[in-house]
């Protein structure tokens, strides 16, 4: 059984494909409601940028976002180290996308809970942080646990900037020994491993959050 | 009102509100005195809950003046569709408390955190002055034991006395009712109308009830005021607008509701 020796390379690389991962979803999260909150109570200006950069973003190829930070920002001397160049991509991707859903939830709130929040005198800011975002955040639970898993999916561009993750990697030996089905056929069995994890801790964030009789299941069903 | 009357705490003159080409307020003048229990009655659409919208300052109006214990709701040289500052609206809403057709409690928080949350996150009271206060009020609307259930666990007419209590918990000097039975069970609308009576016995509390109850209003009212097309077309005392109405709109009006 040759593929039992390609196991401790494919373990590194799924080390640094987990960890550009979950770094990725952690920055683009917090930049996911930085952008999210500014489009909705921003003013003209503010939502105007949050607005370009959602754009900006998904209107254009992560693999050429990659390629543009990791060679073209160095000529003009802004350079990173290539899995922080990764993880920088992947985090904005994340935020960007990230910050529709934000945005989403946050409109799904019924205009009838800020009305009663404003009866009793709720500034905007505690309006937003204690109203409206702890309901739209269990919303939004469903669709970032997507885009985690999406994300993990896609960090795998990331082998095209010489970062030596699990698919960069499973390119090496399967390179060297030429074994393409046991090789990708390892690899993708990493993934879906990964992805399994991800989605069962994206599950149990969801229950703790719904925990209690606040949010009954019935209710969004 | 007689010659006497205290000067109004609530003062409508020529207020026009439009939604569109629609006009829903029509040059409308309305006084409240201090204390005053008033409902507003009419048909839907006669512009009796954008009155308590206005008070509440959830809608704008677009002419005439409006003010409330002497603060005028529209600033000199106030910019946005309200022509005042977020600001000078919050201290205009520290006077007044709303209670929703739909009682719109918070979900995510415990009966006692609707209740408690606002005088400790707005009026800056400590949590433990602010539970003390709940209890009371929970107490008061007969709710005590509720106080760690979560909206979703409660009926439509303890909801509604929660949303009451969390109003009064801001201690406003004028509390609007906009059809606070309507979206009820027949059968849970008494213990509901029941605490609202309660608090017409309120001397200082100024009240402004829209409903349907039609002999409820009678009971708890000092005055009725017939809405229709944007105008009060007749106002009175209860008797004398459900005994002797004098003008034939409020005549067609009550035969089609106390059938």
């Amino acid at each position: 059984m040759p593929w039992v020796s390609y196991l401790p390379a494919l373990a590194q690389g799924a080390l640094v494909t987990a960890w550009i991962t979950l770094a990725a979803i952690a920055i683009g999260a917090v930049l996911a409601f930085v952008a999210g909150i500014a489009r909705v109570e921003g003013g003209r200006a503010v939502s105007t940028l949050a607005l370009c950069y959602t754009e900006l973003f998904r209107g254009t190829s992560l693999l050429v976002q990659l390629f543009w930070f990791y060679y073209a920002l160095p000529l003009v001397g802004i350079s990173f180290e290539p899995v922080a160049t990764g993880i920088l991509v992947l985090a904005l991707h994340v935020g960007a996308y990230g910050s529709e859903i934000v945005r989403g939830a946050l409109a799904s709130v019924s205009v009838q809970q800020v009305e009663a929040a404003r009866a009793l005198n709720f500034g905007r800011w505690h309006t937003l942080v204690h109203i409206t975002l702890p309901q739209a955040i269990i919303e939004m639970l469903p669709a970032f646990g997507n885009l985690a898993i999406e994300t993990l999916k896609l960090s795998s561009l990331v082998s095209l900037i010489s970062i030596a993750d699990l698919t960069f990697r499973a390119q090496s030996i399967r390179n060297l020994t030429l074994d393409s089905a046991g090789v990708y056929s390892l690899t993708l069995l990493g993934y879906f491993a990964m992805s399994l994890v991800l989605m069962l801790v994206m599950r149990l964030i969801e229950r703790w959050a719904r925990r209690g009789a606040a949010f009954p299941r019935a209710a969004h069903s | 009102m007689t010659d006497n009357a205290p000067a109004p705490l609530i003062q409508f003159a020529g207020v026009t509100k439009r939604f569109g080409a629609l006009t829903v307020l029509d040059d409308f003048n309305f006084e409240v005195a201090p204390g005053e229990k008033v409902t507003l009655i009419g048909p839907s659409g006669s512009g009796k809950s954008t009155v308590l919208r206005i008070l509440m300052t959830l809608e704008p109006f677009q002419e005439g003046r409006l003010t409330l214990a002497g603060l005028s709701y529209q600033e000199p040289g106030g910019t946005g569709p309200f022509k005042a500052s977020e600001r000078h609206l919050r201290e205009i809403r520290s006077h007044v408390g709303m209670v929703f057709q739909s009682f719109n409690l918070f979900p995510h928080m415990s009966v006692m955190r609707n209740v408690a949350e606002a005088p400790v996150r707005v009026l800056g009271l400590s949590r433990d002055e602010a539970q003390a206060r709940a209890v009371d009020l929970l107490a008061m609307v007969g709710l005590a034991d509720k106080k760690d259930h979560f909206p979703s666990q409660l009926s439509g007419g303890q909801q509604q006395r929660v949303a009451i209590a969390r109003a009064l918990a801001m201690r406003p000097r004028v509390l609007l009712f906009d059809e606070p039975t309507s979206a009820l069970d027949p059968q849970l609308v008494g213990e509901v109308l029941a605490v609202i009576g309660d608090l017409a016995h309120e001397h200082d509390l100024t009240m402004l009830l829209v409903t349907h109850e039609m002999r409820f209003a009678r009971e708890v009212s000092d005055r009725v005021c017939f809405f229709d097309k944007g105008r009060i077309c007749e106002q009175g005392s209860p008797e004398a607008i459900f005994t002797a109405p004098s003008h034939p709109r409020t005549r067609e009006f009550l035969a089609s509701v106390l059938r």
